[in-house]
């Protein structure tokens, strides 16, 4: 289909006047979506733009409070995710749909009304292999879902839509959590797709994805439309500005790199991973206050576990390390901490907050113990609230108030939390890993600022990143890891991307 | 051999109602619903299945009412956690406390009044053993083939139950709202509908448990006629981990020490009668303790995974 033809496609989709609101949020404020046959809509806005809201209406798991929804010109009465299915929506939801405890199969034909009382496996088995052949999908469909990796989910989630024939297709931030080869290999299915006459609807935060296989963009901020614009009439810059309502800086203002005394070494440290198996191979590393080291690599080459040793989580089954110049081999998690060491993890919901307590709360969570929010081991309430109100102000963090429960927050509004009260409490050596993953473009540069700012106020920062420009904006210099080895470490400013990437997939020998 | 035949023969008919009941709770928990008011359900329908027996001579009726008792007692559970949510544990207790005491006022009621209104004492037609011609026999299958009806039931009912769960679509969705209700629903499984569903038909077999004891395994109606058996059901979905075929080997233990302490008692042990009653009791717990500490160390076979939570579709 030519563009010019796409513009006047049939309308496929007609969303109109779509309200919702949750408790202390406006999340759909009068919305009005078009989707037209072959198209794909980019959906863009910042995190708690309203984005999910409004594709979880058509998907039919959030019911609207307003509005009308007409689908092939037909008014659409969708009441459950059934009915949207039966109208061809499909939706890969922002966290995957996915039973952990089934296997690949099993999930694929979830909930399909059709399938026969006896399931014949080895039919479903067939045609799964078939679809995943077609779409160069790779899945093995007798594997349970928990033994899968994220890029493995993410294919499955991706199947089932295809299983289901699925005609309008709605992907919400399917690329957040891959690495730029998986989200490479996505990206090419959804272009397939779109080749065969589907229509999608594509929520993401990367930039070059919209420029490169969007039709048109639809910008959301506050649950409003505040602009739609075809792709071609656009740059990323203009987007990035619509996003967040002002200019977004590409680079960041950082003090010449000036460090100090060394804050962490690691000398040939070692580690397991769960399974038991090598994570981490004789790691040298040298961090001095005022510097800003980041951690380069593929997802899952020790990264994660590098931070949990240094922090305390994780066991060391050889070599030492010392924060502070003080020797913190396998020390305890709360006596790293009394060492003034901030730790952002990487899964932020799991472990960096406790979804159900309130943001007040999670922001006391370090310095709870001591003066001035505790006295005698009893706690200040009064205290909390003072602490969450100058915090909740300085790092400008986004909630209804200070005892909102922290899992109503945007992902963006909940990696500042932690990171709010981890450089509260951190006073010499702060560990951030992949902080800006899954955020939109104004989070991600008030993360990043905040890192240099902490650099440029003394500390020593360890950043694991798998995104380069990162790196290349604020890092001093980088360490690239390959299965739990450093493979280089250089400065910052002499690290060329391709150099990077060689180093990064082992394809060059390691250097040190 | 006979002395081996005849424990395996009350095995059986031990092993009966909790088979019943077993399978019937490990559908309620695959839904995510812990229903703890077994004990009270299989009480009630005990008591009432025993009546209809006395008043109308129906057993095919008895058994219908059981069941039926079962069940409604499931409904107000499911209401009262799924469209009421309230705590699971507490609702169950609940139904527990309520059916224990109104079983026991029953059965001081429902009774004529030439035994002064009370059920106690009572006999009324029951489920005899019936050998099967042929097999009834034969010297160590004898003891399988020399059962009542629903002891042949039984013997239908776990490879079908286990078949339904892991084989049938229907099986497939009970499985995913178990598991992961969030996901279910965002599939088109209709949540609700199928907590409500298998709330009330896992009480409809924890009734059929019930009325087996009260027109089979022990015919009457007595005070207490289930013995606990159902706590120590709750026991047996846990050490059966959750999968029908397996409730059969709990059932057999359980059972099985049973009829062993029956023997030992019958013999004149010298070992006090208290100290005997109490092996099944002790049996299930160390049982249950092991077979725990063994899932903990092989992970990932344990119980569903949203098994007591509330589920709310747009609640994060
Ligand atoms: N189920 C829910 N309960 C309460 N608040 C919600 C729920 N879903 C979304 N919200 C709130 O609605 C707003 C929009 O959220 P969402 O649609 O997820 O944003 P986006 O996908 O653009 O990041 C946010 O403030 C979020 O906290
Ligand atoms: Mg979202």
């Amino acid at each position: 289909m030519t563009e010019s033809t796409r513009e006047n496609a049939e309308l496929l989709v007609e969303m109109k006047g779509i309200r919702k609101s949750f408790p202390g949020v406006q999340a759909s404020d009068d919305v009005a979506l078009v989707l037209r046959k072959g198209e794909v809509l980019a959906l863009l806005g910042e995190n708690g733009a309203g984005k999910s809201t409004l594709m979880n209406i058509l998907a039919g798991l959030y019911r609207p409070d307003s509005g009308e929804i007409r689908i092939r010109g037909k008014l659409a009465r969708i009441a459950s995710p059934r009915d949207a299915s039966a109208l061809g929506v499909g939706m890969v939801h922002q966290n995957f749909m996915l039973v952990d405890s089934m296997t690949v199969a099993e999930n694929v034909v979830l909930g399909i009304p059709k399938l026969p009382f006896v399931p014949n496996a080895a039919r479903i088995r067939r045609e799964i292999l078939e679809l995943s052949e077609r779409y160069n999908l790779k899945v093995e469909p007798e594997a349970f879902v928990w033994q899968l990796s994220v890029g493995e989910q993410q294919r499955v989630e991706i199947l089932k839509l295809l299983y289901r024939k699925a005609e309008i297709l709605i992907l919400d931030e399917p690329t957040a959590v891959l690495t730029p080869q998986e989200s490479k290999e996505l990206n090419a299915v959804v272009k397939l797709m779109q080749a065969e006459g589907k229509s999608a609807v594509f929520i993401t935060h990367k930039m070059d994805e919209v420029m490169s296989f969007s039709d048109r963009v639809m910008v959301l901020r506050k649950g409003k439309v505040v602009a739609e614009k075809l792709t071609r009439d656009t740059d990323p810059r203009d987007l990035a500005r619509l996003m967040v309502g002002r200019e977004i800086l590409f680079c960041i203002d950082k003090r010449p790199f000036e460090p100090k005394g060394l804050v962490l070494e690691l000398s040939g440290v070692e580690a397991l991973n769960e399974r038991g198996l090598p994570a981490l191979r004789g790691v040298d590393l040298r961090l001095r206050s005022g510097e800003i080291l980041g951690i380069a690599g593929v997802a899952g080459n020790g990264q994660r576990e590098l931070a949990e040793t240094i922090t305390g989580l994780r066991p060391t089954t050889a070599g030492a390390i010392s924060i502070n110049c003080v020797d913190s081999t396998n020390a305890s998690p709360m006596s790293v901490i009394r060492r003034g060491v901030g730790h952002v993890p990487q899964d932020r919901v799991a472990v960096g907050v406790v979804g159900d307590m309130s943001v007040s709360d999670n922001l006391a969570m370090k310095a709870y113990r001591s003066a001035p929010l505790a006295s005698g081991g009893v706690l200040r309430p009064k205290r909390f609230l003072e602490l969450a109100k100058r915090m909740i102000e300085a790092f400008k963090i986004a909630t209804p108030s200070p005892s909102t429960r922290t899992k109503f927050l945007s992902g963006g509004n909940i990696q500042k939390t932690i990171l709010a009260r981890e450089i509260e409490a951190c006073s010499s050596l702060l560990i951030a890993v992949y902080p800006s993953r899954g955020l939109d473009i104004g989070a991600t540069e008030a993360v990043r600022k905040e890192l240099v700012a902490q650099r440029d106020a003394g500390l020593g920062v360890l950043l694991v990143s798998e995104d380069l420009e990162e790196l290349a904006q604020v890092a001093d210099t980088i360490a690239v890891m390959f299965e739990g080895r450093i493979m280089a470490v250089m400065p910052a400013c002499d690290a060329e991307a391709e150099r990077l990437g060689l180093l990064m997939s082992g394809a060059i020998p390691a250097e040190v | 051999m006979d002395l081996i035949a005849s424990i395996l023969t009350i095995t059986l008919r031990a092993g009966t109602s909790l088979v019943y009941a077993t399978v019937g709770e490990t559908f309620t928990e695959r839904s995510g619903i812990l229903n703890l008011g077994l004990e009270g359900m299989m009480l009630m329908a005990a008591v009432s299945s025993f009546a209809t027996v006395y008043y109308t001579g129906s057993l095919a009726l008895a058994l219908l009412v059981g069941a039926a008792v079962g069940a409604a007692l499931a409904a107000v559970h499911a209401f009262l956690t799924t469209t009421m949510r309230a705590n699971q544990v507490v609702s169950g207790l609940s139904i527990t406390l309520f059916g224990t005491g109104f079983a026991s006022f029953l059965g001081q009621r429902l009774g004529p009044e030439s035994n002064s209104h009370r059920l106690v004492g009572l006999t009324a037609d029951r489920f005899s053993p019936i050998a099967v011609p042929g097999l009834g026999d034969i010297p160590f299958l004898r003891a399988f083939f020399n059962q009542d009806l629903l002891t042949y039931g039984m013997y239908l009912l776990i490879p079908l139950a286990w078949f339904y769960l892991y084989r049938t679509r229907s099986g497939l969705w009970l499985r995913a709202v178990g598991e992961d209700p969030q996901t279910a629903d965002a599939m088109g499984i209709n949540v609700f509908r199928t907590k409500y569903l298998y709330t009330m038909l896992g009480g409809a077999f924890v009734g059929l448990g019930g009325a087996h004891l009260s027109l089979a395994y022990t015919p009457g109606w007595s005070e207490n006629i289930t013995g606990g058996r159902g706590w120590i059901v709750i026991a047996l979905v846990i050490f059966s981990t959750w999968n029908p075929a397996r409730a059969i080997w709990g059932a057999l233990l359980f059972g099985g020490i049973n009829a062993v302490q029956f023997r030992l008692q019958a013999a004149g042990t010298t070992i006090p009668a208290g100290i005997l009653n109490m092996l099944p009791y002790v049996a299930t717990i160390v049982v249950l303790v092991l077979i725990t500490w063994w899932e903990a160390l092989s992970k990932r076979v344990g119980a569903p995974a949203s098994l007591g939570n509330a589920y709310m579709r747009e609640e994060k």
